[in-house]
């Protein structure tokens, strides 16, 4: 262990020392140093973000079990902007008389989980993969069935955990396989992408262990406990879950499909390309129906998902590129939603579509600032989520997925209208008793504006999307 | 140089800024501080302008003998490796020029709107956007690349939309502004077709690439064709489309007269300065593409140009609203510049170039004078509160200022020297008369039309028979009377000015001397056409009246505007609503509705048929879990 493996390790080592920090801080402050409790943490968070996006050196470590590369680092500040985002808009929450007591399990959980994804993304080695994974999965848990003496809460975190444990198990199963039949290599990334050819033992271990990403990512049909645990967890641990955790498994299949099953292409390109059919078509089906917004918002991520795949399916590092950059304008634009969602939800309860009626009259800022994270998620320009489903498509087409677009394309039309739905309740609709007047603290304030800013900015400014690009690379 | 791309950026930053200022803030504000901000933020563009304009043509810009283009600009969308659009700034001889020609009108106008649109409902909306076009405008001339001009085109006509209807009560103000929208929306669309295409084969954006003569583009060999046309013919074309939309070429000039719904100085400023000229400035933006790859579809502009100009200087002769006459008018004269371009040939040799240099000239003169007769017919109507001429005469004594410096407009739009448009249109004749007889015939006798409805304008409103007034029309005050002084005074100064030795096709200077055997006939017709309106119109008589009735047919065709309007209504009522659009709504209603509903009845029951899945039970979701992999699996392996 030298200087060299700690820099190459540096994001994870800073997460370690916040957890543990945390810890010690939370057992021996006092009373008022508890209070500031959000804000070290929140602090402490934003420099490490901020110390990722120096840059790095490169490298593996671990005898090549973990393995850091710029691109991996890009993928981390996302997940750390989104990280960040979910911070800010918790403190409300948090600060209430019944979580008040315990609310730095929730920083120490978040992280905690972060380290997992951090370590699933790095990983060069499917034991360490697999280490990370369950180190993602099972502080989720926690962080799902938080509000102990909800029901709901407690149901959904049931359900996160036994369906979590399900599709590790298909995971286990998949690399057990390919450990099987490819025993000399040992399971190391770099000789595994060599060995691996489309035996039928080998494809049958790609299905299994796709499956277990694809329960991570809630692809459908994977996709059955999405809606239960967003609709039961706490708001913004389900913002946590719809953003940061899927991002980190998409930037974790894209890691793995490119460098361990580049040989097998052929193959999962049918298995990706049928999910996105049907993830697209189905999320967009379901979230057409529902009336509670974190139900709603739960398909809608559903779909959102199907669109990443899509980039990802190019191949190419325009694709590479693109699903990055459309994780981080997805962030931003999902994250503001949620926030508002959680603003409200923790000053009147309601959250229910119709509860959202006659906004506008009541709550002008927060109506617009709503509106304009759903525009972005439809895709309307110029703001950033047009360009992210541009780039997306962009790079599918120049694959020749001409069909997939097309089919995608349209979706993106029947969600337009489920988007509008919500729009439509928050300024037309009339209603006598529409939530009253929410005074927004200062963080969910910043972190609303922060979304804002990129759900504007992040598209027209070009250098964010120039900024990925630079590290992408592709499948051949 | 690199001082002077920065100076021109922050000419486009600062309309913008005084445009979100007073977008956002501007309700808090009173009328005088919006006012003040516009006014202020223009000022400050022209002046930086005119730095940059002056040192572009009297240091950095000359490279030797020539002009060369400076561009700066950074990667915006990354299409492929080599198609991506840039965002920047050009500075050449033809945007320098622009830049002095926008900010300077378009500070007369914001001046000159203090006194005209005092306390008007909406002032501050109304400075916003002003300060929004300007930004558009001095963006449009400035852009690097043909998809930034597109861009900043599309937002001209937004904000000439915004404008035209700004009186959003009166119904017909919103329906010119739709109009204008949708037709010049109509023509863009072509615009755009013709920078796909010609991205497609050239396979930039970029101004420097695509006129660069010696560069690759031009000694390519794209033989494609397409319905019998060379690929880069269509391109042209359609591109000349969208300049046709803007400029109001005919047969797309249909929105410019009811575009004068919109407040008088708006008409200055936009309706005849510079949104419509956008189209001759793209055509000359493309002139070493136009003519060396596509020389024929310069010689379909020429003669657009031609029948564009004589058409509306018939029409003109019969209107009434003075606005109008004064709308018809600038359809003519800018087709004038379009006549030019299309006998242009490139280079600076003998007469070869002078049809560019001329147009250009001519564009510059024209900005001035036409933008002083538009403020000289505010004022007028600001005095007497009506558009029409049968509500005016003897207003020489009333308003003396509006009067002299709307008559030095007048001779200098007849082409007397030494006004300028005497200098600019005669070059413009001189090249048409080396190119093409006809042409210049043609050109001619709209030149001795121009002078007699332009005089008999002005009879009709200075002269004549005295009207009965209400209430003593009164000179206004002299923030509306100061912009006309000093664009009276550019009216009589800028034809002096050498032009040919800064704006030409290829950057070298070049000489042009009289050319008496067209410069003296054309003052004679120029003269002619006054004498008769001042026969016709000084004083009342009824010869007006009875050479109306003697052209009989020709006359009610001219002053209905040849049916232009109607031809339209029938074909967008009759043939694209009843027949095309009824039968795609019947399409539309039954089958694609049809298939929605289909959808919609399909979806809702296959969603409730398959909302069982979504039970809650656990176990049902680990075996429908399961089922897949196994069902992926197999049809993996198999």
């Amino acid at each position: 262990m030298n200087i060299d493996a700690i820099l190459l390790m540096r994001t994870e080592f800073l997460l370690v020392f916040q957890i543990i920090f945390l810890i010690i801080y939370d057992l021996f402050a006092s009373k008022s140093g508890r209070k500031g409790l959000d804000v070290v943490a929140c602090s402490l968070f934003i420099i490490s973000t901020v110390i990722g996006f120096f840059p790095a050196t490169t490298g593996s470590a671990f005898g090549g079990m973990f393995v850091a590369d710029a691109m991996n680092g890009v993928f981390k500040s996302v997940l750390n902007i989104g990280v960040i985002l979910v911070f800010l808009q918790s403190k409300t929450w948090l600060n209430n008389e019944y979580t008040e007591h315990k609310k730095a399990e929730v920083y120490i959980l978040i992280i905690s989980t972060l380290l997992g994804m951090d370590l699933m993304i790095s990983s060069g080695h499917f034991l360490m993969f697999y280490i990370g994974l369950e180190l993602a999965s099972l502080p989720l848990a926690g962080l799902i069935a938080y509000n102990k003496y909800s029901s709901e809460s407690v149901e959904a975190g049931a359900k996160f955990i036994l369906m979590a444990a399900f599709s590790s198990g298909m995971l286990l199963f998949g690399i057990s396989l390919l450990y099987g039949s490819t025993g000399e290599a040992g399971l190391y990334f770099d000789t595994m992408r060599n060995v691996i050819a489309p035996r039928s033992l080998q494809l049958l271990g790609m299905v299994f262990f796709l499956s277990g990403l694809a329960f991570k990512i809630s692809l459908v049909p994977f996709h059955l406990w999405t809606a239960d645990v967003y609709q039961g967890a706490p708001t913004n641990i389900t913002a946590f879950l719809s953003v940061v955790s899927k991002g980190a498994a998409v930037f974790a299949l894209m890691v793995v499909l490119y460098k361990v099953f580049a040989n097998l292409f052929d193959y999962w390109e049918y298995i990706i390309y049928g999910l996105v059919v049907v993830t697209i078509t189905v999320g967009n089906l379901f979230a057409m129906r529902q009336h509670n917004m974190k139900r709603f918002l739960a398909f809608s991520s559903i779909s959102q998902a199907g669109y990443i795949m899509l980039g990802m399916l190019a191949g190419t590092p325009a694709g590479m590129s693109s699903v990055v950059y459309y994780i981080l304008v997805y962030t931003v634009s999902n994250v503001g939603i949620f926030a508002v969602v959680s603003i409200l939800e923790n000053k009147s309860g309601k959250h229910d579509i119709g509860d959202y009626s006659g906004l506008y009259k009541t709550n002008p800022k927060l109506s617009v600032a709503m509106m304009l994270f759903l525009f972005s998620l439809a895709g309307i320009p110029p703001f950033a989520g047009f360009f992210s489903k541009f780039f997306i498509f962009m790079a599918a087409a120049q694959m020749s997925y001409y069909v997939l677009v097309f089919v995608a394309l349209v979706n993106t039309v029947i969600s337009l209208y489920y988007y509008l739905l919500v729009v439509k309740a928050m300024f037309i609709t009339p209603n006598d008793e529409p939530i009253a007047y929410v005074k927004t603290d200062f963080s969910s304030k910043l972190g609303l504006a922060i979304c804002l800013s990129g759900t504007l900015l992040l598209g027209i400014v070009s250098y964010f999307y120039s900024y990925i690009q630079q590290f992408a690379y592709g499948l051949f | 140089m690199e001082p002077y791309i920065l100076i021109a950026l922050f000419i486009l930053i600062i309309p913008i800024f005084s445009f979100l200022l007073l977008g956002l803030l501007g309700s808090k504000m009173s009328h005088k501080t919006a006012g003040l901000i516009g006014t202020t933020g223009l000022f400050i563009v022209a002046l930086l302008s005119y730095i940059t304009a002056f040192h572009y043509f009297f240091s950095f810009g000359k490279v030797g003998e020539t002009y060369e283009k400076f561009s700066a600009s950074f990667q915006w969308l990354h299409l492929t490796d080599h198609l991506h659009i840039d965002l920047g700034v050009l500075l050449d001889p033809i945007s320098s020029m622009m830049l002095v020609v926008i900010s300077t009108v378009s500070l007369m106008v914001h001046i000159y709107s203090l006194g005209y649109m005092h306390g008007e409902k909406g002032f501050q909306r109304y400075y916003a956007f002003l300060s929004l076009f300007s930004f558009s405008m001095l963006g449009l001339v400035l852009a690097p690349n043909i998809f930034q001009m597109y861009i900043f085109w599309e937002l001209v006509g937004v904000s000439s939309y915004l404008l035209i209807g700004f009186y959003y009560t009166k119904p017909s103000a919103v329906a010119a502004s739709k109009k204008a929208f949708i037709v010049t929306r109509f023509a863009d669309l072509g615009f755009l077709v013709g920078i796909l295409i010609l991205s497609y084969f050239t396979k930039t954006f970029d101004f420097n690439e695509l006129t660069n003569v010696h560069g690759s583009i031009f000694h390519s060999h794209i033989t494609t064709t397409f319905m019998g046309f060379s690929v880069f013919s269509w391109a042209t074309l359609l591109i000349f489309m969208g300049g046709a939309g803007k400029s109001a070429m005919l047969p797309l000039h249909i929105w410019l007269p009811d575009a004068m719904e919109g407040p008088t100085p708006v008409s200055a400023l936009i309706h005849a300065a510079t949104m419509v000229v956008a189209g001759v400035y793209l055509v000359a933006r493309l002139f070493p593409f136009y003519y060396f790859m596509t020389p024929h579809v310069l010689t379909v502009i020429a003669y657009i140009g031609a029948a564009t100009s004589l058409f509306a200087a018939v029409v003109a002769c019969t209107q009434t609203d003075i606005k109008r006459v004064l709308a018809f008018s600038t359809i003519s004269q800018i087709a004038y510049m379009m006549v030019a371009l299309g006998v242009s040939r490139y280079g600076a040799d003998g007469e070869a170039g002078l049809g560019f240099m001329a147009s250009m000239f001519h564009l510059f003169t024209h900005a001035f004078f036409k933008a002083l007769l538009f403020l000289g017919a505010g004022a007028v109507i600001h005095a007497v509160h009506s558009n029409d001429m049968s509500d005016m005469g003897g207003l020489r004594k009333y308003l003396p200022i509006t009067h002299i410096t709307f008559l030095i407009a007048c001779l200098s739009i007849a082409g007397i020297p030494p006004f300028s448009g005497f200098f600019s249109k005669d070059e413009i004749l001189v090249a048409a008369f080396h190119k093409d007889i006809v042409l210049f015939a043609c050109q001619y006798l709209v030149a001795g039309l121009t002078a007699f409805y332009m005089f008999r304008l002005y009879y009709n409103i200075f002269w004549g028979k005295e009207n009965h007034y209400h209430h003593t029309p009164e000179e206004a005050g002299l923030n509306m009377t100061g912009p006309l002084m000093f664009l009276a005074l550019l009216t009589v100064v800028t034809g002096f000015i050498p032009f040919a030795r800064f704006v030409t096709s290829d950057g070298l200077k070049m000489e042009t001397e009289m050319v008496w055997i067209v410069a003296i006939p054309s003052v004679l017709v120029g003269v002619l056409g006054i004498v008769i309106a001042t026969i016709m119109y000084k004083k009342p008589t009824t010869i007006s009246d009875k050479v109306a009735t003697s052209m009989g047919g020709l006359y009610k065709a001219a002053s209905h505007k040849f049916y232009f309007d109607e031809l339209y209504m029938f074909v967008t009522k009759k043939i694209i609503f009843g027949l095309i659009s009824g039968s795609i709504a019947w399409f539309d209603r039954h089958v694609v509705d049809g298939f929605m509903n289909f959808q919609a009845y399909w979806s809702n029951g296959l969603s409730s048929k398959i909302k069982g899945l979504q039970s809650g039970r656990l176990q049902q979701y680990a075996w429908v879990f399961a089922a897949s992999v196994f069902v992926i699996a197999a049809l993996v392996i198999f």
